[in-house]
């Protein structure tokens, strides 16, 4: 410790050259772009919208935010009242066609970047809520970045994923089990019809999905 | 609760003012029901509420079962309560579906029809039109009937028996090759 200080006084005053200095300057300093810093920055200090559905909301963000499960260890403990400060808006729970304007509503309030995450069996797919009064599934009127499966997931599910979309949000999304299996290619998707093919937006993103595993 | 020969006694009684307005009695677990000619139901509901005597004055429950495939098919409940005897009575009024036999020209003659209670019991406005919401029984006379829970553009009577349940099939690659 005291070497350094010494070592960084001596730099200061210039007295460090040559070879001493590369390794000063080698040690202390990274090495990125503008880009990845970003990213960095957005993922650790993420602003979640003060906002809950239905019984998903107990889980999150009531009970993650507290000290038990504590949010804040991934920098988004300070959840915002306002969609125009908030950066991360998690669906918790099923969504009534009542209610789907609304939640687009804020969705269109929120400023970007901006990012959505799906939690729980309900606001994915309408869950067990297949009936006249609820939206089967919340992508069908706004975009989600992220679904959380389980009714309702754990906390601890629920902080994997978001530790997901951190890493999604530096530009490094993670292909999970597949790429542990070696399984690229086995991705599922939602089609138009019986035998039909994929639309041309969910082939590119499966391609564009497979390059990144292959990467 | 009034017992089985009371009920009876106060059929008799209402047979006496309005001759034909109840069609029926039903007591069944304890619980006592005059079943209504619907066209008089306003009537019966009158007569319970201020007839010396009986004193029905609270309208603590109205709403609609659907009896499908029963035919009269609608039932529309009116739960009343005396409330210094602490006494309860139950009116049901059962309606047709008019667009059983086929369909009719007017879009509006498809729906059952029933006089509204609201001059009565005041409670009966939003109740009146969560009934006409999810099951579209259109009451007659009411100030303002119009959808209350469901959004207004909403299409269909939803709670109805022979309403589709909802949902929708999944078409992952897994179900398109067991099920074609």
């Amino acid at each position: 410790m005291r070497d350094r200080q010494l070592r960084a006084r001596d730099m200061l005053r210039g007295d460090l050259e040559g070879e001493e200095l590369e390794r000063y300057v080698e040690e202390k300093v990274v090495m990125t772009n503008f880009e990845k810093m970003l990213g960095w920055a957005r993922a650790n200090s993420m602003f979640p919208l003060t906002f809950g559905l239905a019984c998903c909301a107990i889980e999150a963000p009531i009970s993650l935010v507290t000290a038990r499960y504590d949010l804040a260890r991934f920098g988004a403990e300070a959840l915002r009242a306002s969609p125009r400060q908030a950066d991360m808006i998690i669906l918790s729970g099923r969504v009534s066609i009542k209610m789907a304007p609304v939640v687009r509503r804020l969705y269109d309030q929120m400023l970007e970047p901006k990012w959505a995450i799906s939690m729980g069996a309900c606001s994915s797919s309408g869950g067990m809520f297949a009936n006249y009064a609820v939206v089967q599934g919340a992508d069908k009127f706004m975009p989600v970045d992220l679904h959380i499966p389980g009714c309702p997931p754990r906390p601890e599910a629920v902080i994997y994923g978001f530790n997901k979309l951190q890493r999604k949000i530096q530009g490094n999304p993670d292909q999970g089990w597949r790429q542990r299996y070696d399984a690229a290619g086995t991705e599922e998707w939602a089609r138009g019809g019986p035998r039909s093919e994929p639309s041309p937006e969910a082939a590119e993103a499966y391609e564009e999905a497979r390059g990144l595993v292959r990467a | 609760m009034p017992d089985a020969p009371g009920l009876e006694l106060i059929r008799g009684e209402i047979e006496q003012d309005h001759p034909g307005a109840v069609l029926d009695t039903s007591f069944d677990r304890g619980q006592a029901a005059l079943i209504a000619d619907p066209a008089q139901i306003l009537a019966v509901l009158g007569w319970l509420r201020e007839a010396p005597g009986q004193g029905y004055a609270f309208l603590s429950s109205l709403h609609v079962a659907d009896y499908l495939p029963a035919e009269p098919r609608f039932g529309v409940h009116y739960e009343l309560l005396n409330r210094d005897r602490r006494e309860r009575l139950r009116v049901k009024a059962m309606l047709r579906d008019p667009s059983a036999a086929g369909p009719v020209a007017e879009e509006d003659d498809q729906l059952p029809e029933l006089d509204s209670c609201v001059e009565l019991f005041p409670t009966a406005e939003f109740q009146e039109r969560e009934a006409y919401d999810f099951f579209g029984i259109v009451f007659k006379g009411h100030p303002d009937l119009t959808r209350i829970l469901l959004p207004e553009d909403y299409v269909g009577w939803p709670l109805r028996r022979d309403f589709p349940i909802g949902g929708e099939p999944v078409t992952f690659t897994y179900n398109e090759r067991a099920y074609g």
